[in-house]
């Protein structure tokens, strides 16, 4: 993600380089690679304060994974996205969606290029911290009224929801839902 | 309990093979199959998912207060609400309470364990996941060793184990009120963060019975340790049972799950219940339908990357310098405070008052029984085999019937020592005393000698009156008199019977017994 990474700063001029899904190149690579080969690598930043840190370099020197390092290209089967729709509420099966979904794989895929063997995954930067324990007496609560504020729909002092957990239709309703939403 | 029929059945080898009754092996409560299904029974397989709230003053992960009533979202932290630039704080107690609860259980506890996301959606789930342990949980591989009375009299009392996979520490979430009508819900986050010891049980138990002991020891242990305080109505235990059912020696059939349970008595009708109901399936020869939810495919967790590892020492030794102690969770301290267990009760008032194991079980198994029992004890100078009659059988007995606990007798321990006292020293009769128990049961405050007196229920003593009342009955009944000096003793019970009636129950049967005795020989010897 970071590679796109150029947040629009303010006063932004057209230079901004944002990731765009549609440049499709032959070998299936994400576009920025090409993009950051081929055309300006001139990322400069703009309205800083601070001069230019000589550890960081002028110019990208990451170069992308060549194709033979990566494992072979995932296949999504549609139980798959059905179910990661599901865990994420997300719609996603247009040609588009699904596209885009195998291209973040693809980029993710250059992990392996790197060699983890006996190093044990890091969950947490916090790792090498003492995990803080606190005192058991009460210092919180006592602000529902704050709180309820927060929310739109309130009934004495509850919060409202829509009701329980209207189960996701499934794979063929939605689908025939989707496709009248599109017509 | 459904009796056996010991039925034959022949093989293509023609060998007979005779099916008796396995009670001994299998719960009673599970019904037999008909004779001509197949050799194999199917038997039931019963896991438990527990959930205990831990008896802390705040929640897990924040300083707000857990209580069970409260005005709604009156106990909800910024944190609970899951407003964004909070974070979570892990309270000492509760990693105290789940190590505690680890030893009693005898786990290993994991010196380093981790914390997890569960994503999932729900409405009272206000961060969208829930912070708990399922890598590595703070306690594993333990045992639940549990008792119930079973055999033919339900006096024998049957001990077995159900190993624990794991104890992990995790939150609970809020409550939902769903309002049908106006089809909406209302959340109460009062509850939402409070922290949760998830016991996992291996599926070692086959009925709803064994589900139901296990439970019930739980609770004792639980209560003992003070690590929470197991009322299952009010949600401070929630017990979810997989069940499922099989062919002993083939692989484990499709799981049901069994929820919402509040009370212990109705885990086990349901368990035998889902039990039932899926060997009819089977044997009907259809397929049992898995009805878990989508979140139940354990998926959606992730490390919970605000929190470094849990680490807990094994003593003070191991501790690193400078450490503060409020920071420390030493495994040697919390060992060293660990109080009796209700197993080692049991035995202890086996040993000490020489009481029977089934009556040791009952009165560990009754809230505030025990303490009833040695204030009596302590009173009064009968021994401690008659005073656990009287508090199992007739004090328990009339509790139960009313569906009243302890603390709620009518009769109170010295009030009881009292009658007993009464009854020891010879001046009421052991029937006399039952019907004085009655009345002092019926008109609580009154005591036992206020009641004896009132009623004239004293023992009569007075031989010379004892004597005319014997010669009546003996003289209006010659025919038992004739088969008593013929040699049937046990007519004399029924002579016994009449002098107390005329007595109202109230004479010492031991003087009655031997008058007559003398009498009816008497008569013999002319």
């Amino acid at each position: 993600m970071s590679a796109f990474g150029l947040v629009a700063k303010r006063g932004v001029s057209p230079k901004i380089i944002r990731p765009s899904f549609n440049l499709l190149t032959n070998d299936g690579y994400s576009a920025a690679s090409s993009f950051l080969q081929g055309h300006n690598t001139n990322i400069t930043r703009l309205l800083s304060s601070q001069p230019h840190n000589p550890k960081v370099p002028k110019v990208a020197t990451w170069e992308p994974a060549s194709e033979d390092q990566l494992p072979p290209p995932a296949q999504i089967p549609a139980d798959l996205v059905d179910k990661l729709e599901r865990l994420a509420l997300v719609d996603f099966r247009t040609k588009q969606g699904l596209a885009c979904l195998e291209k973040a794989i693809r980029f993710a895929d250059q992990l392996h290029v790197v060699d983890t063997s006996s190093v044990e995954p890091m969950d947490s930067v916090l790792e090498d911290r003492a995990l803080n324990l606190r005192a058991d007496a009460v210092t919180e609560g006592g602000c529902a009224e704050e709180l309820l504020q927060l929310s739109k729909n309130t009934i004495e002092e509850y919060f409202v929801a829509p009701p329980g957990n209207i189960p996701l239709p499934t794979k063929e309703e939605r689908a025939s839902m989707l496709k009248h939403s599109e017509l | 309990m459904n009796k056996q029929i010991s039925s034959i059945l022949y093989t293509k080898a023609s060998c007979v093979i005779r099916r008796l009754s396995t009670s001994s092996s299998r719960c009673r409560s599970q019904p037999q199959p008909r004779a001509e299904s197949a050799p194999q029974q199917l038997v039931g397989v019963v896991g438990l998912e527990i959930h205990a709230q831990i008896n802390s003053n705040t929640k897990l992960f924040s300083g707000s207060s857990v209580r069970f009533t409260a005005p709604p979202n009156s106990l909800v932290s910024f944190f609970d609400a899951s407003l964004p630039g909070t974070l979570p704080v892990l309270n000492k107690r509760c990693v105290d309470a789940a190590v505690m609860t680890g030893l009693a259980l005898s786990c290993t506890i994991n010196r380093m364990s981790l914390f997890d996301r569960k994503h999932y959606f729900y409405a009272d789930l206000p961060a969208g996941y829930q912070i708990t342990q399922q890598r590595r949980p703070i306690a594993v591989d333990g045992t639940l060793t549990y008792c119930f009375l079973g055999g033919k009299k339900r006096s024998q009392v049957i001990r077995k184990t159900v190993n624990i996979k794991q104890i992990q520490l995790e939150q609970d979430s809020g409550k939902s009120l769903h309002d049908d009508l106006r089809s909406q819900t209302l959340i109460d986050l009062n509850r939402a963060g409070v922290g949760l010891m998830e016991l996992v049980m291996e599926p070692d138990m086959s009925c709803g019975e064994e589900a139901a002991a296990a439970v019930r020891e739980l609770q004792l242990i639980l209560q003992a340790l003070g690590t929470c305080q197991g009322n299952m109505s009010e949600g401070q235990l929630r017990v979810d049972a997989n069940v499922s059912v099989h062919k002993p020696g083939e692989p484990l059939g499709i799981r049901a799950e069994v929820k919402n349970i509040n009370s212990v008595r109705y885990l086990a009708r349901a368990i035998d219940y889902e039990i039932q109901r899926q060997i009819d399936i089977l044997q009907r020869g259809g397929t049992v339908q898995n009805e878990t939810r989508a979140y139940d495919s354990k998926s959606g967790f992730m490390p919970e990357p605000n929190l470094p590892p849990l680490i807990v020492y094994e003593d003070n030794a191991s501790l690193p310098t400078g450490i503060d102690a409020c920071q420390a969770v030493v495994v040697e301290t919390i060992r060293k405070v660990l109080p009796e267990l209700p197993s080692v009760k049991r035995d202890r008032l086996v040993q000490t008052y020489g009481i029977l194991p089934e009556h040791s079980f009952t009165l560990v198994n009754e809230d505030g029984l025990v303490d009833y029992f040695e204030a009596v004890l302590k009173v009064t100078k009968m021994g401690p085999r008659k005073v656990i009659g009287w508090v199992i059988k007739e004090l328990l007995g009339h509790l139960k019937q009313q569906d009243m606990s302890v603390s709620q007798s009518p009769i109170s321990p010295s009030a009881l020592a009292e009658l007993l006292e009464l009854q020891e020293t010879g001046h009421i009769s052991s029937s006399v005393a039952g019907q004085v128990f009655q009345e002092m049961w019926k008109s609580s405050g009154k005591t036992a000698l206020q009641i004896v007196q009132e009623l004239d229920l004293g023992l009569v003593s007075d031989t010379a009156q004892l004597h005319s009342i014997c010669q009546k009955v003996v003289d209006s009944n010659p025919d038992e008199v004739n088969a008593i000096r013929n040699g049937n003793k046990k007519v004399l019970n029924k002579l016994m019977g009449l002098v107390q009636k005329e007595t109202k129950g109230r004479a010492d049967p031991v003087l009655v017994r031997a008058i007559l005795q003398e009498k009816t020989l008497l008569k013999s010897d002319c």
